[in-house]
């Protein structure tokens, strides 16, 4: 009985935790679902889809892919092009997820933009299970994603709901993270340093390219500078 | 649908072990039984701050300053979220408010 209500409080701090991606999962769902649909096909497809990819924007780019009939290695190229981010965002939880057990493959799989945001911004209240918390948080947010598209393929085309601009919580989600992250740490560094290589290589490369460059960026300045930003570190070595 | 139902599972199938290998790299090259290396956890520790701010610079990329109504509820958005955060402290209120503004200032004020 004990265990089951701990488990509870388990499901429910990290749903409450979920809630910011919930909304804008389901609509940006939705209007995947819907797409995939008027591309013709049919709502198995949007499932298998989401459940199998599972990669936000990648999956409006492979609405693109099916409609042109795009090649496998085209396809390839332009999946690592677009979610090359992702290899940054598991080096933060190599340590906490490789210790998860049986859900580790599933952590790693559901590792998206807003799932790493969330699980870098949630501190586990004393008395729950860290590790469960950091699971739900991961398996809700995909099942909102999964339930968004069904949706959107199945009944897309009845919501009159003018959802334009509801993709905006997902900036809203990432500036709240940030200015959690701007408050509770010593230095500032990173944080400036990504706003300025974001901005430079924008500038330089235009919105569809500028993204991997900054992101490299960020990790050789962070690795250049890491002696003077971590100097509890520094001096735990010697 | 335009082309057949192998082409189209194999394109789903490229996409999908694409993504998990690429979430999968730092956890293949560092997830063993060693210790994982100080440069990497260091890195693992300073990089979020950074990549928030990127993911931040990421959304707004599309944002041109041609005209008033291209930029501004994209920007007064983004100072209402942070403002509200600083001051209330609360995740669904900040982005539930910010996001609603948006929409109305997309939908009704800037036509």
């Amino acid at each position: 009985m004990e265990t089951i209500r701990k488990r509870r409080k388990d499901i429910g701090f990290a749903f409450r935790q979920s809630v910011p991606v919930m909304l804008g999962y389901i609509f940006l769902g939705i209007a995947f679902g819907l797409l995939l649909q008027n591309a013709g096909y049919n709502v198995i497809w949007a499932f298998f889809a989401s459940l199998f990819i599972y990669a936000g924007s990648m999956e409006f780019v492979l609405v693109t892919l099916l409609s042109t009939g795009a090649g496998l290695l085209y396809t390839a190229v332009m999946t690592f092009f677009i979610n090359g981010r992702h290899i940054f965002y598991g080096l933060s939880f190599v340590e906490k997820f490789k210790k998860m057990g049986r859900v580790y493959p599933y952590m790693v799989f559901s590792l998206t933009d807003e799932t790493y945001s969330v699980l870098c911004g949630t501190k586990v209240p004393e008395g729950l299970d860290e590790d469960r918390v950091f699971f739900w948080i991961s398996l809700l947010d995909q099942s909102y994603w999964i339930l968004g598209s069904v949706i959107g393929a199945l009944a897309g085309s009845y919501i009159t709901f003018d959802s334009t601009g509801i993709d905006f919580s997902m900036t809203a989600l990432f500036i709240v993270i940030a200015v959690e992250q701007w408050q509770d740490s010593k230095s500032h560094v990173p944080a400036i340093l990504g706003v300025v290589c974001g901005i430079l290589w924008l500038l330089l490369l235009g919105p569809d390219e500028f993204l991997l460059p900054t992101l490299c960026t960020c990790v050789l300045a962070l690795l250049l500078m890491r002696g003077r930003l971590m100097p509890d570190a520094e001096k735990e070595r010697r | 649908m335009p082309i057949s139902v192998g082409h189209s599972a194999a394109i789903i199938a490229v996409t999908a072990l694409c993504t998990v290998l690429l979430r999968a790299l730092p956890f293949l090259v560092f997830g063993g039984k060693k210790e994982v290396p100080r440069v990497v956890s260091d890195l693992g520790a300073l990089l979020p701050s950074s990549i928030m701010a990127v993911l931040v610079v990421y959304c707004l990329r599309n944002i041109d300053f041609a005209a008033a109504g291209h930029f501004l509820p994209a920007l007064l958005s983004c100072l209402l979220v942070a403002g509200l955060h600083v001051w209330k402290k609360n995740i669904l209120l900040s982005i539930g408010l910010g996001t609603v503004c948006y929409m109305v200032l997309v939908q009704a004020v800037f036509v």
